[in-house]
């Protein structure tokens, strides 16, 4: 594009045009900055050394240890809380997803007559607050008669957000899908159970993955609506807001980096895998 | 469907029966159609509800001020970077959304760096916080909200085709033109998805406030999760949140209205 330049141009104007594009680079670098600033001080927070002090508020520096992350689990409660977590994250996508891939195929397969609700449905709880959907399931479960607040009513919560996150992403995928080499399998002889596990299953799968993945990381990290239907249960995030106003052990940003590096250990793997892969397509 | 229909209509619903009730101590609450409670609700939070929207609303901006430009220099200046540099606006998100937030606070504390440099400068007074202060609040809103801003932007402006710049360089736009006359209009829908994106989490949220804040900036979020959660006074907590949902949902219907942009899929 910068090919194109105007010749004769005012050393005033060029001089604009300069600022123009480096302040949009330096902008974007502080952009940047900002926001891995945090993620940086959890990272260097995680070595704080603070043996000894029995309510430990992590928030200055005090020296260099290794001990945090030899000893990650030294707070039970934290660490009950993430396997914790854990559970509620897989099982909750996993339902959200087996449900969110259902709506969305039903609605890009079959002409419903009432797509539009469906829709409209699927878009009012991401534009509610979170603080909304908690509450009002909270209300609900109280009025049925207080039924034991607890890992069950987080998992009925979490699958509820996350269904509506499963079924739109899926659909963005499914837009383009050409429904006609299901009709092609079909003449061939395939039953539809297997047409749908040999053909349209692995057309779609990317999507779906991206979609559980999606809903992992929301359901694992969520606090505000899990904190009204939780009754007793503690997740990592609830633990975290409960320790906080007591202490914030070193052994808190020990955990948030090993989630933080796991994932991105993931997606790199995938990544590369996948680039690999393309490469290897491209040159056969 | 039905799952939704069941948990996320039907709790409405109910929401909406627990606001017109009355409670007693121990938190039984029963349905005596008492409007009331609305009415109440914004006489005795109406300062909470209005900072919500102030802070949520300066949020939004700072989030597109910030995730514009940043969203502009991924798509039109990335190159073959540009999956990285996307990843790379998306990699903090993966640590847990308290902790992050715990991370802000070491950062703005009271004799920490930060604080320290700005009243060297005199950007703050010799006593002066960044803790505990709206600004903080704001701050961390921006930031845990700014991801929502910056991929639907970056969506918007990666799907315009450098052939319509080009064919404006043809016809004699400066860049500055190409961009209002463009680049801009054509990045509009991006925006609005990322302003909704952003303006109602913010709008609800009570974790930064909480965390970050003090109680001059409590936020209609921290009445309904305290009335809810610790006070059991549920009906009140109920019309709140009520309430809340309703000015968000007229809000969000006049903004759609006054853009005109009804793609809601980001």
């Amino acid at each position: 594009m910068s090919v194109a330049d105007a010749p004769a141009r005012s050393g005033a104007a060029r001089w604009l045009r300069w600022v123009g594009k480096h302040a949009l680079t330096g902008w974007a670098i502080l952009g940047y900055v900002y926001l891995f600033a945090p993620i940086i001080v959890i990272l260097v927070f995680s070595f704080n050394d603070l043996r000894g002090v029995t309510h430990p508020f992590n928030y200055t520096w005090k020296g260099f240890t290794l001990d945090n992350w030899a000893h990650p689990f030294k707070y039970s409660d934290l660490a009950h809380a993430m396997v914790k977590s854990l559970q509620i994250a897989l099982i909750a996508s996993l339902i959200a997803t087996v449900m969110g891939t259902m709506i969305a195929l039903a609605q890009s397969r079959y002409k419903l007559r009432a797509t539009s609700l469906v829709d409209l449905i699927l878009v009012l709880p991401l534009t509610t607050p979170e603080i909304c959907l908690g509450s009002s399931l909270l209300t609900l479960f109280l009025t049925l008669g207080r039924p034991g607040l607890g890992f069950t009513t987080i998992l009925i919560a979490h699958v509820m957000f996350c269904v509506s996150f499963v079924a739109l992403t899926v659909k963005a995928r499914v837009r383009g899908f050409d429904w006609t080499l299901e009709d092609a399998a079909m003449d061939l002889g395939a039953p539809p159970f297997r047409t749908f596990t040999r053909v349209t299953l692995p057309l779609i799968m990317p999507g779906i993955l991206a979609a559980f993945l999606l809903s992992f990381s929301l359901s694992i990290d969520d606090y505000i609506i899990t904190v009204f239907n939780a009754g007793n249960t503690i997740t990592f995030p609830i633990a975290v807001f409960n320790e906080q106003k007591i202490a914030v052990p070193p052994q808190i940003d020990v955990l948030a980096s090993m989630i933080l590096l796991v994932s991105v250990g993931l997606i790199a793997v995938g990544t590369v895998s996948r680039l690999v892969r393309d490469s290897r397509l491209a040159s056969s | 469907m039905a799952w939704l229909v069941l948990f996320f209509m039907v709790p409405i619903w109910y929401l909406l029966r627990t606001a017109l009730s009355t409670s007693d101590p121990s938190g039984n609450t029963s349905l005596v159609w008492r409007w009331a409670n609305f009415s109440d609700s914004w006489s005795a939070y109406h300062s909470q509800y209005l900072r919500s929207f102030w802070y949520a609303l300066l949020c939004t901006i700072f989030c597109i001020a910030i995730g514009y430009p940043l969203a502009y220099a991924i798509a039109f200046r990335g190159g073959r970077f540009k999956t990285l540099l996307l990843g790379l606006v998306v990699v903090p998100f993966f640590t847990s959304y308290l902790v992050r937030t715990l991370a802000w606070k070491t950062i703005l504390q009271d004799d920490g760096p930060l604080v320290r440099v700005m009243r060297d400068l005199h950007l703050l007074g010799g006593q002066g916080r960044l803790l505990s202060t709206s600004w903080a609040v704001i701050g961390g809103l921006t930031y845990n909200f700014l991801p929502f801003m910056i991929l639907p932007i970056y969506v918007s402006l990666e799907k315009i085709d450098p052939k319509l710049i080009e064919a404006g360089k043809d016809l004699y736009s400066n860049s500055f033109q190409s961009f209002r006359k463009i680049v801009l209009p054509l990045s509009l829908p991006g925006i609005f998805a990322g302003s909704l994106l952003t303006f109602i989490p913010a709008a609800g949220d009570f974790v930064n406030s909480a965390l970050l804040g003090s109680t001059n900036t409590r936020m209609i979020g921290n009445v309904v999760e305290g009335n809810f959660l610790e006070t059991l006074d549920y009906p009140s907590a109920a019309a709140i949140s009520f309430v809340l949902m309703a000015i968000i949902l007229v809000l969000v219907t006049i903004y759609t209205r006054a853009l005109g942009t009804e793609e809601l899929t980001v």
